[in-house]
This record gives C-alpha cells, sequence and structure tokens, in this order.
C-alpha cells in the first residue's frame, strides 16, 4: 500500500512539473489567418497586457510578394518576434525583405530585434518617438507581461520612409501618414488587394487608448480614412472587418468621449467623480470600456479643465 | 465590592472585544499600526464605509492619481486626515472643514502599490476610516517634477487659474496652482511644496483650512464644496509655501 501512495505523490509532482513547465514555455501560439491573397494576420487577444497572454493582445501582419515578404508590426517582445518568422515560415518560403512600423506603442515594436538585418521601416515621427520613450516602454512591459520579455530591448527602426507608394513584388503599397492615435501613425492601403492596415488608429471591439491621442486629429483621421478605397481593414486590436462600420463605430466612441470630458469639466467634475460617468450601452461589446474610459480621463481630462479654468489671482 | 470588580471586568473585556473589531484594517496592511500611532492620536477608530475614497485601482500616472474623497454621509466633521501607508511621505493633506461639505478632490504622486486613506474625525472624538487600494508600477515621488526637467517653473509659479460652480445649497470651486510641489526625494532639489490654504468670505468668516504636504501633485488641481456660501460674496483664498511664497485668488460669483 505505501508504494502505490509512494508512486502516486511521486507520478503527481511529475505531472505538476510538466504541467507547469508547458505553462512556462512562453509560446504565443500564433496562427496565421489569410484575410486576402497573400495577405495573413496573427489576430491577437482584445485583453489588456497580462503575465497569461505574455502581450499577445495586437495584431501583427505579413504580405507574401513575388519579391519576399513584407512584415507590418513587430509584436511585444523578441520572443513574439522569433515566433512570427516561424509561422511565417510555414505559410512561405520567401525571405522576409521589409518590415513597417505603423507607430512607436510598444506592443507593436518590441519584436524588431528578431529582424535584426531586414530593413526596418517607420516614419520620422515614429523613429523619434522610439528613441525618446522606447527604453521607459520596455521596462514597463516587463513590470506586466514578466519572463515573456526575456532578452527584449529596443531596436531602432533602421530607414525612415514618407507618405508614397511602393510597388514590391506585384503588390502596390500606399504608405499613409496620419496622426490621432499618437502624433506619428502609419496606415498601408495595399491597392493589389484592397487590404488597409490601419495600426491603432481602428480597434474592433476593444476600446480605443488614447496615452498619446489628439481627439480632434484622430477624428479628422477616421474621416479620411472612410474615403479610403478598401475592402478588407486589419485593425490595431480586434478582428478583421469586412465594411466601414468599424470607422463609424470608432468616430462614434471618440465624438461620445470628447463630448463627455467637455461636459464634465464644464460640469465642475473632478477627475475621480468624471470615471463614474454613465457609459453608453452601445460601447459595452467592446472590451476593457470602463478601465480604458479611466485611463483616458487621465490622458485627457487636464486639458479640458484647464478650458474651463481662468486666472483667479 | 465583587459587583464592582465584575463590573470592570465586563467593562474590560467588552472594551476589548470593541476595540479589536475596530483595529481590523480590511487592506492588511503591515504600515496599518504606525500609520494609527503617527496620525491618530490614540482616538478610537472605526473603518466606515460612509467614508468614500473614489480613485482608479491602477494609478496609470504615478505622478498624478486623482482621488475624490466624500464624508459627506458624517456630521460634525472636525478633519480629514489623508494618507498613503507605504509612501516615502505618508501624510498628503490636513483638511479643516470649518463651513464645508467633508468632501475634497486632489492628485497625489504614489511611489508604490498602496492603500490610501481618509480619517475622518467627528465631534465625539472619532475617527472614520475609508480607504482604497492603489495598485502602480510605482516611482512618483522620486522622478524630478516636470517643471524641473522643462526649467520654467520659476516663471509660472503662483499662477492660479480655476472656476466657481452654484448648486443648489453650496459653491463647489476648482482650481490649479502652478507649483513644481518637489518632494525632497530627488537627488540635488530640496522640498519645496505648498503647505497651507484658507479659504474665507468676503465678509471674513472662515469657510476651510487645508495643509498640503509633499506628495500633493505638481501644479496641484483641488476641488471643495463650500455650503451655505452667500452666493452673492466672493470666495477668497489665501495660502503659502515652505518658501515663504504667498498666494490669493479670489472666486467671485
Amino acid at each position: 500500500m505505501k508504494v502505490i501512495i509512494s508512486i502516486l505523490i511521486c507520478a503527481f509532482i511529475v505531472f505538476i512539473g510538466i504541467t507547469s513547465v508547458s505553462a512556462r514555455d512562453f509560446n504565443y501560439q500564433l496562427k496565421a489567418n489569410k484575410v486576402a491573397k497573400d495577405t495573413y494576420v496573427f489576430v491577437g487577444k482584445t485583453e489588456d497586457f497580462s503575465f497569461t497572454n505574455g502581450g499577445n493582445i495586437v495584431n501583427t501582419s505579413f504580405i507574401v510578394t513575388k519579391k519576399g515578404v513584407v512584415v507590418i508590426d513587430t509584436g511585444p517582445s523578441l520572443r513574439y518576434g522569433q515566433q512570427m518568422k516561424l509561422a511565417i515560415s510555414e505559410i512561405t518560403d520567401k525571405k522576409i525583405i521589409a518590415v513597417y512600423l505603423t507607430h512607436h506603442h510598444p506592443d507593436h515594436f518590441l519584436g524588431n530585434q528578431a529582424f535584426k538585418g531586414i530593413p526596418i521601416y517607420a516614419l520620422a515621427g515614429t523613429m523619434s518617438n522610439i528613441r525618446n520613450e522606447g527604453a521607459a516602454f520596455t521596462d514597463n512591459l516587463y513590470l506586466m507581461v514578466g519572463d515573456w520579455m526575456r532578452g527584449t530591448d529596443v531596436y531602432e527602426p533602421t530607414l525612415t520612409v514618407e507618405p508614397s507608394l511602393i510597388s514590391i513584388g506585384g503588390h502596390h503599397l500606399e504608405i499613409l501618414a496620419y496622426e490621432g492615435h499618437t502624433n506619428s501613425d502609419m496606415a498601408i492601403l495595399d491597392h493589389s488587394t484592397g487590404v488597409l492596415f490601419s495600426g491603432d488608429l481602428v480597434f474592433h471591439n476593444r476600446t480605443l487608448t488614447t496615452p498619446h491621442a489628439n481627439i480632434a486629429e484622430w477624428k479628422k483621421t477616421i474621416t479620411i480614412l472612410q474615403e479610403l478605397p478598401f475592402t478588407a481593414l486589419v485593425p490595431g486590436h480586434g478582428p478583421v472587418s469586412n465594411n466601414k462600420k468599424v470607422l463609424n463605430e470608432v468616430l462614434d466612441y471618440l465624438t461620445w468621449l470628447d463630448m463627455s470630458l467637455k461636459q464634465a469639466a464644464e460640469t465642475g467634475l473632478s477627475m475621480a467623480e468624471a470615471m463614474e460617468i454613465e457609459l453608453p450601452r452601445r460601447f459595452l461589446s467592446n472590451a476593457l470600456l470602463k478601465k480604458e474610459f479611466s485611463r483616458s480621463i487621465i490622458h485627457l481630462y487636464s486639458s479640458y479643465e484647464n478650458r474651463v479654468f481662468t486666472s483667479v489671482n | 465590592m465583587k459587583k464592582l470588580g465584575l463590573l470592570i471586568c465586563c467593562l474590560l473585556s467588552s472594551y476589548a472585544c470593541f476595540a479589536d473589531k475596530l483595529v481590523t484594517d480590511p487592506f492588511a496592511s503591515v504600515q496599518w499600526d504606525d500609520m494609527n500611532a503617527a496620525f491618530l492620536q490614540g482616538k478610537p477608530v472605526e473603518f466606515d464605509e460612509r467614508v468614500k475614497v473614489k480613485t482608479p485601482s491602477f494609478a496609470e500616472n504615478p505622478m498624478s492619481v486623482p482621488v475624490t474623497v466624500d464624508a459627506t454621509e458624517l456630521a460634525n466633521v472636525e478633519q480629514i486626515i489623508i494618507f498613503a501607508d507605504f509612501n516615502p511621505i505618508p501624510l498628503i493633506a490636513r483638511y479643516y472643514p470649518s463651513n464645508t461639505e467633508a468632501e475634497l478632490s486632489f492628485r497625489f504622486k504614489i511611489q508604490q502599490s498602496s492603500p490610501i486613506r481618509a480619517a475622518v474625525l467627528t465631534d465625539d472624538g472619532v475617527w472614520h476610516v475609508g480607504g482604497a487600494w492603489i495598485d502602480s508600477a510605482g516611482g512618483g515621488c522620486t522622478v524630478a517634477s516636470t517643471g524641473r526637467l522643462v526649467g520654467d517653473w520659476a516663471d509660472k509659479l503662483g499662477n492660479i487659474y480655476g472656476k466657481r460652480w452654484r448648486a443648489p445649497n453650496k459653491d463647489r470651486i476648482r482650481f490649479l496652482i502652478n507649483h513644481p510641489m518637489d518632494t525632497g526625494l530627488v537627488s540635488g532639489i530640496p522640498a519645496f511644496f505648498i503647505e497651507e490654504l484658507s479659504f474665507m468670505t468676503e465678509e471674513g468668516e472662515l469657510l476651510a483650512k487645508i495643509e498640503l504636504f509633499e506628495p500633493i501633485n505638481e501644479n496641484p488641481v483641488l476641488t471643495f464644496d463650500f455650503k451655505a456660501t452667500n452666493p452673492t460674496s466672493t470666495i477668497l483664498m489665501v495660502g503659502s509655501d515652505n518658501n515663504g511664497n504667498e498666494f490669493s485668488a479670489e472666486f467671485k460669483p
């Protein structure tokens, strides 16, 4: 009897050992979803950063052209970048020939190290933003997702790109420069497939984040995107969309956010009071609504207060 | 005599039970006993849900965490002490709402995850304590103020911007004072902060007084509600910092 118990205990310990190892192999389980001819997206979760998701909360993409593979955004960590390369090599044996970064937020560029030796393009504004804020972003992600980040460091984009039309291996890519989500947001329209890669100018089924946002500029940008001839839209976060409804939703939220903060400041609410504003039902289907609204107040409310305050001394 | 002894025993044991119940900290903070000893002067303490501390559960910006304290459900409030257990300088503010709603809003610097507490002293000599837990990546107290980094703080020092709102039976004022509010914890930058602000009516009646400490955010934004003020009378504010600079402002009806 004692022997059986000992064996069971040993087996149990081994079992625990195995399960904990598999939970710690830091596999993002990246699966390339084909969204159009030659075009694939790794769709992340619509969650906040966590030790469980390792920062896989972002969409990254690639286009397989005749000349080679074009990658759009590199994800939140070195491990993500490496696993992305591996997943791409399961779809095509073509080489990766270029990487484009939509903007300077850490979940979009901290996989860069895995693409060393390949030209990494970014808008000039994104370039300097990464230089100024990249290190702090990296520290912050280590805190939020832990060991998934091991070995990750800032690797700056190697080349600046300006708004232009680029032809690569049969694909006509239009590089578009906007602002709103940050002061330097790139979108890419592939005229050959009709796919628009919007970066974080568009979130789908997930509440917008605003740490570097300019709401007025962002609204202008969305109205420009509405005029673009795309058939599929790859947002920075959330599922791929095949219609313009997602743009209307983004515009609707930005307009509501702007109005609500203006009204709260004019009514004299404190920041903590403004966080208790009732949130419209139509936004409830977007992940993290309450949390992101609170964060947006921290990011944006002071500027609304300053418009209400006048000199009193 | 026996009866008296029994009575004393009963009283002591009931007091012990009473006391035990009262000092159970809902946040189980290891700093609580020290906070209690440092700020609450040995008076009886109750953890009381009527003292509401509204703040986000995560410090998105550790340099400026917004807090609203609402103790308006308690009558006859004499003093509100606000502190964060795990801050290197725990004491944030002491508010004396003489003729005021027991409610105020401010922003403060947080150094690491910590409870923030509002201890409200009522005229029966009891502290009513409310609080909230704030998670933080930290660093708010030991980073130089933006004004120091940019170097323009001296040009703006003491500028005050604000507004007054009239609601039935009360007036709200909100304002921003340009001040670096240096904690003294950054190497080479001594503590430099607004120490005191007083509010009074045009007729000279004191409405409230607040003592501020180092953790209050750079360019403080404060909110106060005054009851029973004359809607046609100007609310006056005077104050000073620890370097002797004086501030004054007028909130016209």
